[in-house]
């Protein structure tokens, strides 16, 4: 597989939202809006490439036996870091997506990238699959916080698109996650089909 | 086997230690840099505040009096309620010297999108109801503020009376507890069981551990 492939690969052919169907708490949970499931996809990214690249490093060091605990503790270690420097450094993001930031650690793509890619791969390789695997992630986020944030609350990114008072705004509550999550992905795999 | 897991959560640790050495005094200011500006945005011009920390109904409520040298400017109250659609809401509320509503800041809320987290808005019916009135003059029942649909005459959002409810009681919390700091009703008042800790502060965060004054 060439480089270019491990990227694209992780946005269309393997995308973790559409295709992979991983992370779902995450992906109903912040996207209520544009910019929070663009930002739980970034925070998610950056942990992912961190996570694959440190694991792809210290594969041959791991035993078998205890290779989940091993993983849980490289990646409970970034999410960690990655929530105190977002508390210190952009606390406004913080404070919009704090309740999301340790759900990361529990979310099903970053482990299942651990033990399908970057413990088998090398470390460049698995950086790359962290960077497309993660702009899959970020980019299905951003499309769904979008069509609910247009559907249910007549804005994008926090335009507003004086909309407001007419759309349904069962969009951006639950049941709306689940709907625009299905529809989407039925779009999803038709296209990518072709 | 259990060497390599244990020397993995040292390396670990020791990384997650030292990054929060290096972040845990920028969090410290950044908190207290959103405190200041929660407290600009509902209080008029001030040099320095002192806190009083009380509880009122076993909830914690702070109440910054905040002056200007010798004259009061005004009190600010954290305020907060359980009784929330979904859990607690925080609540900014700021009164000047006279017992005049200033503004009202929501700090934290979990209410439904569209619905309750209309009580964030600029002018929502709750805030329009409230600013620039003295609570006293608004009509009670029970001594406290009722929306309309509980007979006092604050209005409610639309299809959120729980979200007004809600914002209602932690405005009376705050009222309490302003009163009670005002009057000086301390260290325990009868009527709302407050308990008061006293704290001076000064503009600085860095000063916020500050002397104390009792």
């Amino acid at each position: 597989m060439n480089k270019l492939q491990i990227i694209t690969s992780g946005i269309l052919k393997n995308n973790p939202t559409f295709v992979l169907v991983l992370g779902m708490c995450p992906t109903l949970g912040t996207t209520t809006s544009a910019s929070n499931g663009m930002g739980m996809g970034l925070a998610t990214m950056a942990v992912l490439i961190m996570s694959n690249l440190v694991i792809s490093l210290i594969k041959n060091l791991i035993p078998d036996k205890v290779r989940i605990p091993a993983f849980i503790v490289v990646i409970a270690s970034f999410v960690t870091i990655i929530q105190m420097l977002m508390q210190a450094f952009v606390p406004a993001l913080y404070a919009s997506l704090g309740v999301f930031i340790p759900l990361i650690v529990v979310n099903c793509i970053i482990l299942g990238r651990a033990e399908a890619f970057a413990s088998k791969n090398g470390a460049f390789d698995s950086i790359l699959d962290g960077v497309g695997i993660g702009l899959g992630f970020t980019l299905s986020l951003t499309a769904i916080g979008a069509v609910r944030e247009i559907l249910g609350s007549g804005a994008i990114f926090g335009y507003a698109l004086g909309t407001a008072d007419v759309m349904p705004l069962v969009f951006v509550l639950a049941p709306g996650g689940f709907l625009t999550l299905g529809y989407l992905m039925v779009l999803f795999n038709k296209l990518a089909k072709k | 086997m259990v060497a390599v897991l244990f020397s993995i959560t040292l390396i670990a640790s020791a990384g997650v230690g030292a990054v929060n050495m290096i972040t845990v005094e920028p969090i410290a200011a950044a908190k207290a840099a959103a405190t200041q500006q929660a407290l600009s945005e509902v209080l008029p011009a001030f040099e320095r505040t002192s806190i009083d920390e009380l509880e009122v109904d076993g909830l914690p409520i702070r109440v910054y009096t905040a002056s200007n040298g010798e004259a009061l400017a005004g009190y600010a109250v954290e305020t907060m309620t359980k009784q929330g659609f979904n859990g607690v809401v925080k609540l900014m509320v700021g009164f000047l010297p006279d017992g005049t509503v200033t503004n009202v800041n929501v700090l934290e809320q979990s209410e439904t999108p569209g619905l309750g987290t209309k009580m964030t808005e600029e002018g929502n019916p709750l805030l329009a109801s409230i600013r620039n009135r003295k609570l006293e003059e608004k009509k009670l029942v029970g001594g406290k503020l009722a929306v309309t649909k509980d007979g006092g005459d604050v209005d409610a959002l639309t299809a959120a009376t729980i979200s007004s409810r809600a914002y209602v009681d932690a405005i009376n919390r705050a009222w309490m507890a302003m009163t009670s700091v005002k009057e000086g009703t301390r260290p325990t008042d009868v009527a709302t069981g407050a308990t008061v800790q006293h704290t001076e502060q000064t503009e600085e965060p860095a000063a916020r551990e500050g002397e104390r004054d009792e």
